[in-house]
């Protein structure tokens, strides 16, 4: 079995850092057109409009499509049987080098800083920073990674529902956060918004967190119950009467992602996400033979990472 | 209610002929010099009370709450790509201080502020707060930068914190978001927007367990 180079890892991060920041992914800028048929307001209007002005114009400077280029992080996919140069730790010192030099060449914000010292190295390193999550696919020998860039500020909330507040309560805690961070665009929507359902709390927000930046618009949960609560809150958001920069208007939610986890039989935590008009996600797949592929799905939900049973049989196998 | 919106190129320093100009709603397009400043600065100028970096007011009248993406090569060159605003709300506590010592007229940012601050602090000082649109279309501001002048308290603030003085042109597009009136757009469209929020709402059973800030005061329980 071939290892997978810790340069072509390291070259291929820097890339798709590039990418996020400059490409809007195609399925949210048509997702924005489409918004932009059915809007009726002009303030509404003429914002979606600047917006696919802006796309057009960073992609053809080579420039980030915004200045606020958020605290990047990757997400990385591994294939069980792959095998990066040097191991996981190589791998990971590849991505934070990526990170500082996409920082200097595209160039990105230098966002990050300590917390309380402020310190700020200028290339958007430091302790824990960028994250990196891991996921894991059979029958693979290829290694994916993902990098997003998403603002950190804004249009985010996390709450601890109980199983009786039910819908009633997942949809008003959906409005609070929209409407609370929608008011003035501070969202910067219309937005993906992810929704975490589930699980322990910190699951609840990474999870949605996850189902905002790693699905795109359009791909519904493969759950038809999930997919339709989905839907029928993508439409709630979309009839608030407002739009983007809090306007008055019809485009708040460009697709609202629900991703679940087992939780605490008394418990709903429940965490929203919004990914915004800046949707910045880029991946690419590097295999075993030193190949790399980039795209801007990031495919991260499998039937592998939603299973249910104790160990892991193909899907086919399943039903059968 | 709204008027139909107009086109508005305004020269640095703007006049205040040109901002009475301005209504609510309308889109601006800049070209001069401008300067960028957020806590970093604010800190320093009004809470510190450091001299600023350098003549403000000489400079422009036009203070942009931003921190670009850009880099500084081992040369020293400043290399920027693209240019974006960070929410302003933040700010307004230093507001009054700093129009005094900046003379600026003319504030850009991201989400404006309240309109009891336009009518306590921007009114007064004959400025106007415009805002970016989207958020936010930083190819296109970046574009609108002919040229950087300097960027000051580099070492000192960093790349995000520091004051970028910008040489523009058709820097755009900006909304207005208060004229010299202390009139506020967004606070205009939330006023139009809360009856179909409401709407929303309705027959939503409340949570079984509450947050402070929904209750009426914090000697109340959340049960």
């Amino acid at each position: 079995m071939s290892e997978i180079a810790r340069e072509t890892l390291r070259e291929a991060a820097s890339e798709i850092m590039a990418r996020a920041a400059i490409e809007i992914p195609r399925d949210y800028r048509d997702g924005i057109r489409g918004m932009l048929e059915r809007e009726q307001h002009e303030l509404s209007r003429f914002v979606l409009e600047a917006m696919l002005e802006n796309w057009e114009a960073a992609e053809a400077d080579r420039r980030a499509m915004c200045a606020d280029t958020g605290v990047p992080r990757f997400y990385v996919k591994a294939g069980n049987e792959a095998r990066p140069e040097g191991g996981f730790v190589a791998l990971e010192e590849a991505v934070r080098s990526a990170t500082a030099e996409a920082t200097r060449t595209v160039p990105l914000r230098p966002n990050r800083v300590h917390p309380l010292w402020r310190t700020d190295h200028d290339n958007n390193v430091g302790i824990n920073a960028p994250e990196i999550e891991y996921s894991f696919e059979p029958d693979a020998d290829w290694i994916e990674l993902t990098t997003v860039h998403k603002g950190g500020l804004f249009g985010t909330d996390y709450r601890m529902l109980f199983p009786a507040d039910g819908m009633d309560g997942i949809k008003r805690f959906f409005l609070d956060t929209l409407v609370q961070f929608g008011r003035r665009g501070l969202a910067c929507q219309p937005a993906i918004v992810g929704i975490g359902l589930g699980g322990s709390k910190d699951t609840s927000m990474t999870l949605g967190k996850q189902a905002a930046c790693l699905r795109p618009v359009g791909e519904p949960n493969p759950d038809p119950g999930i997919a339709k609560l989905e839907a029928e809150l993508k439409e709630l958001g979309n009839n608030i009467g407002m739009g983007p920069m809090g306007f008055v208007g019809s485009s708040m939610v460009i697709d609202c992602h629900v991703e679940v986890g087992y939780t605490h039989t008394g418990g709903m935590p429940m965490s929203v996400h919004c990914f915004c008009l800046s949707s910045r996600r880029a991946t690419a797949r590097v295999h075993a033979g030193g190949e790399v592929e980039y795209r801007s799905d990031p495919r991260w939900f499998t039937p592998y990472m939603r299973r249910e049973t104790v160990g892991w049989r193909t899907p086919l196998a399943r039903t059968a | 209610m709204a008027h139909t919106p107009r086109t508005h190129r305004l020269s640095t320093p703007v006049s205040p002929g040109a901002l009475g100009e301005l209504s609510i709603g309308d889109i601006v397009y800049l070209d001069g010099v401008i300067y960028t400043g957020r806590e970093g600065l604010y800190r320093r100028v009004v809470d510190e009370g450091m001299a600023p970096p350098v003549d403000l007011g000489a400079l422009s009248n036009v203070n942009f709450h931003c921190s670009p993406a850009a880099s500084v090569g081992e040369d020293g060159s400043l290399n920027l790509g693209a240019v974006t605003a960070t929410a302003s709300f933040r700010f307004s506590r230093f507001m009054e201080r700093f129009f005094e010592l900046s003379g600026a007229k003319v504030i850009v940012g991201k989400g404006g502020m309240s309109e009891a601050d336009y009518r306590e602090l921007f009114v007064p000082n004959g400025a106007v707060y415009l805002t970016t649109v989207g958020y936010g279309t930083g190819a296109l501001l970046g574009r609108g930068v002919t040229r950087v002048q300097a960027a000051h308290w580099l070492e000192e603030l960093g790349i995000a914190q520091a004051v970028w003085v910008l040489e523009v042109s058709r820097f755009g597009p900006l909304l207005v978001e208060s004229d010299l009136a202390g009139n506020s757009l967004f606070e205009r469209e939330n006023r139009a927007t809360a009856d179909a929020v409401e709407r929303a709402y309705a027959g939503l059973k409340p949570p079984s367990l509450s947050r402070y800030g929904e209750t009426v005061s914090r000697g109340d329980e959340v049960l």
